[in-house]
């Protein structure tokens, strides 16, 4: 048997101007489990600048493109996009 | 590696792809442009989550060379670029030029469309703005805060 655990800590990315409205472009945070993208996103509209974001960023988890009911689970790297401007 | 901090080379990204089989090589540099909607540019701030668009540049160079019979070289800039600097560089070496052509085309499309880089435009009047950055986004200007929207294009 494992035990399931109560919390799940993830990292948080932030790029361009999202680091800029929360003035970081890495945290943690730690969730109660089990925990979605959405949970993520609510827990940095918590953070100061936070309520800026808009209300469904693009996201990626583990370099992958994901939607906001995917699950979180212990590790993961959560990168919340800005719209992207490259070229 | 598809980023780099440095100037690309186009001579070099030749070099990759030119071969004996290949009769159509079609290329596509971006450029930073002195403009943007009516306002004089001064340089261009590229920044990018590495480690995802490295991966998505990979995926989008196979998707082309698996759809037309091509060879793709591709690069972009990061950092800081002054007007005139080359930000984008996709070369597409194939027998014949429709397929080189339509090759080149799809992967700047996909690279603008998908790969996780931002780009900041530094005006010369000195306000500062994230390209694209509409709800959510923000222009800085001596502290100012307001939002603005902005079309991405090279």
């Amino acid at each position: 048997m494992t035990a399931v655990a109560s919390t799940v800590t993830i990292r948080v990315l932030l790029f361009a101007s999202y680091a800029e409205l929360l003035g970081s472009d890495a945290l943690e945070i730690m969730l109660e489990n089990p925990a979605r993208v959405s949970d993520a996103l609510e827990r940095l509209r918590a953070f100061p600048g936070g309520d800026r974001l808009p209300p469904k960023p693009l996201c990626a988890l583990n370099l992958t493109q994901v939607e906001q009911d995917t699950v979180l689970r212990v590790g993961d790297e959560l990168a919340i996009l800005p719209p992207l401007s490259g070229g | 590696m598809y980023l780099t901090a440095d100037a690309i080379n186009l001579g070099a990204l030749l070099a990759q792809v030119q071969s004996p089989r290949h009769g159509g090589i079609a290329s596509f540099l971006g450029s930073v442009r002195d403009h943007q909607g009516g306002r004089s540019v001064l340089r261009l701030e590229y920044s990018a989550y590495d480690p995802m668009a490295e991966a998505e540049c990979g995926r989008i160079v196979r998707e082309a060379e698996s759809q037309w019979d091509c060879v793709i070289a591709l690069k972009h800039r990061t950092g800081t670029l002054q007007i005139g600097d080359v930000a984008v560089a996709v070369v597409a070496a194939s027998a014949h030029r429709d397929e080189a052509f339509a090759a080149c085309r799809y992967v700047i499309e996909e690279v603008k469309r998908r790969v996780p880089i931002w780009k900041r435009e530094i005006f010369v009047d000195g306000t500062v703005e994230w390209v694209g950055a509409g709800a959510g986004g923000q222009r800085s200007s001596g502290g100012d805060h307001s939002v603005t929207s902005q079309s991405a294009e090279s």
